[in-house]
C-alpha cells in the first residue's frame, strides 16, 4: 500500500516537474480559494493572474518575456504554503506574493537561504522594511504597524487632536497577524493617553459572542479591528446586532472588502476601513482589463470579482512585481532575469505618479522609492467608507501618513531582534 | 509460495521472539531500513523532503504515540494536538535558553516534559473513561493552545506570538533553520523514528504493553488479575505523550521551522493523527506508519495528479481532494474497521496458503 502509493506519487510527480518550461518569468500564485478565508483569497487571486494575463496577452509580457503564474492551492495553512513553496520553487520562481502572514514566517528564513524575493504588500513581517536586516524581503508599500498608526492619527484628526481618556479596543485575528499592531498601539496609547484593550478572537472566528458582549460592556469609544476571512463578515454583523456605531468601527485594510460588509446589509452602513489604493473601477486599467482578459475569455477565476477591494489589490500587488522585473531587466541588460536579479529590481523600484497614470492607474497608489536601507515604503493609507445603499465604498481621507517616530524605533528592535536570533549581518553599511 | 513458516524452526528462545519470526518479512524489514538510511539520503531533494517525507516520519512518530495511549491501552485521546504544542515550545524554550547543548538532548528533553505534562492530563482518566476521557483530553488541548498564546514567555516576547527555531548543527551540519540540507532533516527524523518504533514495539510485547491491553480490553478483569490500572493507564499516558512530545519539537524545530500555536497545532492536528491510526489500524505499529503514509501521501498524491497532470484548476482539485479523502475515510471505516493494518494481516494470510489455499 505505502509502496505502491510512494511510486506513484512519485510518477505524478515527475510528470508535473517535466511539464513546465524554463525559458519565462516564473511569478507563483500560491492562493486559496477553498477554506474560511476563501472569501478574501478568491478576489486578490483573480485579480494578481488577471493582470499578468493582461500583460501577456497585450504587451507580450514583460520586456518580450510571458509570465507564467503556476498556481497552489494554500487554503491559508502554513503546512500546504511550504509545500506549495517548494512545489514550485523548482520552476525558477522568481518572487512570492503568499498573502498570508503565517506562511510569510515560515518562508523568510527559507527564502533568505534558497536567494528568492519575497514580496508581501500591506502584510507580513512588519520590521522586513528594514532591508538592512531582510535582504529578500519587501513590505512596501504600507504595513500592519503603518496601518494601526494611520488609524490612530485618523481618530486624532476626529476627535481634534486629543484621544486623551478615550477607550479603543483591539479585535484582532489570534494570530502572528492579529498580535502585529499591538506593541505600536501599546506605545500610541501611552503617547497620546487612551485606554487600549485587547480582544482577540480565535481563527476562523465565525463564533465571538463573548468579544461582543465584551464590547457591550467595556464600551470602547473605537473599535480597531484587525480581521481576515469569515471572521470579518460575522464581526461587522455582530457590532450590527449590538448597534455599536459603524463610523467608530475602523478594520485594517484586510477587514475592508465587499464582502465583508454586504452579508450585514443596511447594518454596516458607515463602517470605515484603511486602504492602500483606490476604489471602484474607473480606472483606465480596467478597459484593457476588459478588452484584453474578460472579454477574451481569459480571466481567472469566474470573472465576478472586477473592481472588487481584493481584486484592485491582487492586481496592485502584480503591477508593483512586474514593475520590479521590468526595473530588473533594464539593470541586468537582459529580459531572462534571474531571482537575484529581480531582487535587484525591487530594491531599486520607484513608483512615480506619473508612472502610475501610464500604467491605467492614476491616482491609485501612493508613489514610492525602495533603497537599500528601505523595504518599507512610506506607509501611508487613506480611509473608505462603506455606503450600504449605493453598495459601494467611498474615499473618505487623503493619504495619512503613519507616525514614524514611533514606528521606527520599533521596526529597529525587531528586526535587530531577528537579525540576533538569526545570527545575521547588517548590510548596506 | 514464498511467504509462509513452514521450514523454519526456532532452535533457542531468542529466535523465538524475534520481532519478525518469518524470514520473508525479516527481509522486508531490512531492506527498507537499508533503502531508508543508506539510499534514500542521496536522493533527497528539498520537495521530497519537506513535502512528503519528513511529514511523513514526524507523522509516523505522532501516530505510534497516540497507538500507544489509544492503540494499545484504549484512552481515547484528542489532546495530540495541544501535546505536540508542549513539544514544540519546550524544544524551544531549550533552544534558545541553552544554545550549547546539543539538538539531539533537547528533542529528548521535550518529549520528557511533554510527558509530565501528559501524566498530568491522564490523571482523569483514572475515574472516566470512553468519550468522557476524550472530552476531558479535548479540554488539554484547547486549555494547551491557549496558554501558549497567552503567556508571552513561552515565545519569548515576540511581537507576533512566532517561535521561530534557530539554526542548530550536529557534527558540524545543520539540522534546524533554513540552511538546513534535505538529507539532513529526513536523517534526523528518520534516525528518531527509527529509535522510537523500535522501543514502542518492544514496549507493546513486553510486560507493559500487555498490562496496557488488558486495561484496555477489561479493566475490571486486568485489575482483579494483578494490573494497577494507575501505573499502567498512567505510563501509556507518560510514553505515549513522550512520543508525541519528540513529534511535536521535530515537526516545530526540523520540519516547519517557525510555528504559530493555534494553526500549527490546534485541533485538527488532534483529529489528523487520530484519523491516522482509525485508518492505519489500532493497536498496531505497522498501522501508525501506514497511517500516516495514507494521509500525508494521499493529498500530496492526489494534488499532483490533479493539478499538475489533468491540470485542473487549484480550487476544483482541493475541494474534490477533501471529498475524495473523506469518502475513502468513511469507506475504510465501514469496509475494515480495524484498518490498513488488518488489510496487510488479511494479505499475510492468504499469502501463507498461497497458490493452494485449501
Amino acid at each position: 500500500m505505502k509502496k505502491s502509493f510512494t511510486l506513484l506519487a512519485a510518477a505524478a510527480i515527475a510528470a508535473g516537474a517535466a511539464g513546465a518550461a524554463q525559458a519565462d518569468l516564473v511569478v507563483p500564485n500560491l492562493s486559496y480559494r477553498t477554506g474560511p478565508f476563501a472569501a478574501g483569497g478568491i478576489p486578490y487571486a483573480d485579480g494578481f493572474q488577471d493582470y499578468f494575463t493582461l500583460l501577456n496577452e497585450r504587451d507580450g509580457g514583460i520586456g518580450g518575456e510571458k509570465v507564467l503564474t503556476p498556481e497552489c492551492e494554500t487554503a491559508y495553512n502554513t503546512e500546504k504554503g511550504v509545500e506549495c513553496y517548494e512545489a514550485t520553487k523548482g520552476q525558477g520562481a522568481l518572487v512570492y506574493n503568499p498573502l498570508s502572514t503565517g506562511i510569510t514566517y515560515q518562508l523568510i528564513p527559507k527564502m533568505q537561504a534558497d536567494g528568492i524575493t519575497l514580496y508581501t504588500p500591506g502584510y507580513g513581517r512588519t520590521s522586513a522594511a528594514n532591508g538592512k536586516v531582510f535582504e529578500w524581503v519587501f513590505n512596501y508599500p504600507a504595513n500592519y504597524w503603518d496601518a494601526a498608526s494611520v488609524a490612530v492619527k485618523y481618530l486624532l484628526d476626529e476627535n481634534g487632536g486629543s484621544l486623551e481618556g478615550k477607550k479603543i479596543a483591539l479585535l484582532y485575528h489570534n494570530s502572528a497577524y492579529g498580535k502585529e499592531p499591538i506593541r505600536t498601539l501599546e506605545e500610541l496609547s501611552e503617547k497620546h493617553g487612551f485606554e487600549l484593550s485587547m480582544l482577540p478572537i480565535d481563527s476562523p472566528g465565525q463564533e465571538q459572542k463573548s468579544q461582543w458582549l465584551q464590547v457591550r460592556r467595556e464600551k470602547p469609544d473605537f473599535v480597531v479591528f484587525y480581521g481576515w476571512g469569515v471572521m470579518n463578515s460575522v464581526a461587522i454583523q455582530e457590532a450590527a446586532n449590538i448597534r455599536f456605531p459603524m463610523e467608530n468601527f475602523i478594520g485594517i485594510w484586510w477587514s475592508g472588502s465587499e464582502n465583508d460588509v454586504i452579508p450585514a446589509g443596511a447594518g454596516a452602513n458607515g463602517y470605515k476601513s484603511l486602504t492602500m489604493h483606490g476604489v471602484g473601477s474607473d480606472y483606465p486599467v480596467y478597459a484593457d482589463l476588459k478588452q484584453y482578459v474578460h472579454d477574451a475569455g481569459k480571466a481567472a477565476g469566474d470573472g465576478s470579482n472586477v473592481g472588487t477591494v481584493l481584486y484592485s489589490r491582487g492586481m496592485y500587488a502584480a503591477m508593483v512585481i512586474a514593475e520590479a522585473i521590468r526595473k530588473a531587466q533594464e539593470l541586468a541588460g537582459t529580459s531572462a532575469v534571474n531571482a537575484a536579479q529581480v531582487r535587484d529590481g525591487f530594491e531599486a523600484l520607484e513608483i512615480t505618479e506619473a508612472r502610475m497614470e501610464e500604467l491605467g492607474l492614476p491616482d491609485f497608489g501612493q508613489p514610492f522609492a525602495a533603497s537599500c536601507e528601505d523595504h518599507g515604503g512610506p506607509g501611508m493609507a487613506r480611509i473608505q467608507q462603506w455606503d450600504a445603499n449605493e453598495r459601494k465604498w467611498t474615499l473618505i481621507s487623503d493619504w495619512i501618513a503613519p507616525d514614524d517616530e514611533v514606528l521606527t524605533p520599533l521596526v529597529m528592535e525587531d528586526s535587530a531582534a531577528y537579525a540576533k536570533e538569526a545570527g545575521l549581518t547588517e548590510r548596506c553599511n | 509460495m514464498l511467504y509462509r513458516e513452514a521450514g523454519e524452526f526456532k532452535t533457542s528462545y531468542a529466535q523465538d521472539s524475534q520481532t519478525f519470526p518469518i524470514w520473508w518479512d525479516r527481509l522486508w524489514y531490512q531492506v527498507a531500513l537499508v533503502v531508508g538510511f543508506l539510499v534514500l539520503p542521496f536522493f533527497m531533494t528539498d520537495y521530497w523532503a519537506n513535502a512528503v517525507f519528513v511529514p511523513f516520519l514526524i507523522y509516523a512518530i505522532a501516530a505510534i504515540g497516540l497507538n500507544i495511549l489509544t492503540g494499545y491501552c484504549g484512552q481515547v485521546s484528542l489532546g495530540t494536538g495541544g501535546f505536540m504544542a508542549v513539544g514544540a515550545y519546550a524544544v524551544y524554550k531549550l533552544m534558545t535558553s541553552f544554545p550549547e547543548v546539543s539538538i539531539v538532548i533537547h528533542v529528548i528533553l521535550a518529549g520528557g516534559i511533554t510527558a509530565a505534562v501528559g501524566v498530568l492530563f491522564g490523571l482523569p482518566s483514572l475515574r472516566i473513561k470512553g468519550f468522557y476521557l476524550a472530552v476531558a483530553t479535548l479540554a488539554a488541548q484547547f486549555f494547551l493552545v491557549w496558554l501558549f498564546n497567552k503567556v508571552p514567555w513561552f515565545y519569548n516576547y515576540s511581537a507576533s506570538g512566532q517561535i521561530t527555531a534557530p539554526e542548530r548543527t550536529l557534527f558540524g551540519i545543520a539540522v534546524t533553520g533554513a540552511n538546513t540540507p534535505a538529507w539532513a532533516k529526513y536523517l534526523f527524523c528518520a534516525v528518531f523514528l527509527f529509535a522510537l518504533a523500535w522501543i514502542a514495539r518492544n514496549l507493546t510485547r513486553g510486560t507493559i504493553g500487555r498490562k496496557w491491553m488488558a486495561i484496555r480490553d477489561m479493566d475490571i478483569a486486568a485489575e482483579i488479575i494483578g494490573v494497577n490500572p494507575l501505573a499502567a493507564k498512567l505510563s501509556a499516558f507518560a510514553v505515549s505523550s513522550f512520543f508525541i512530545g519528540i513529534a511535536g519539537a521535530l515537526f516545530f524545530a526540523v520540519y516547519l521551522g517557525a510555528a504559530e500555536v493555534g494553526e500549527a497545532f490546534g485541533i485538527q492536528k488532534s483529529f489528523l493523527i487520530l484519523f491516522m491510526i482509525i485508518i492505519g489500524g489500532l493497536g498496531s505499529i505497522f498501522g501508525s506508519f501506514a497511517g500516516a503514509a495514507f494521509l500525508v501521501l494521499l493529498p500530496v498524491f492526489l494534488k499532483n495528479v490533479l493539478v499538475g497532470g489533468l491540470g485542473w484548476p487549484s480550487d476544483l482539485a482541493a475541494h474534490i481532494e477533501l471529498m475524495i479523502l473523506g469518502g475513502l475515510i468513511i469507506g475504510f471505516l465501514i469496509l475494515e474497521p480495524h484498518g490498513l493494518a488488518q488489510l496487510w494481516r488479511v494479505l499475510k494470510e492468504k499469502l501463507r496458503l498461497w497458490p493452494f489455499p485449501h
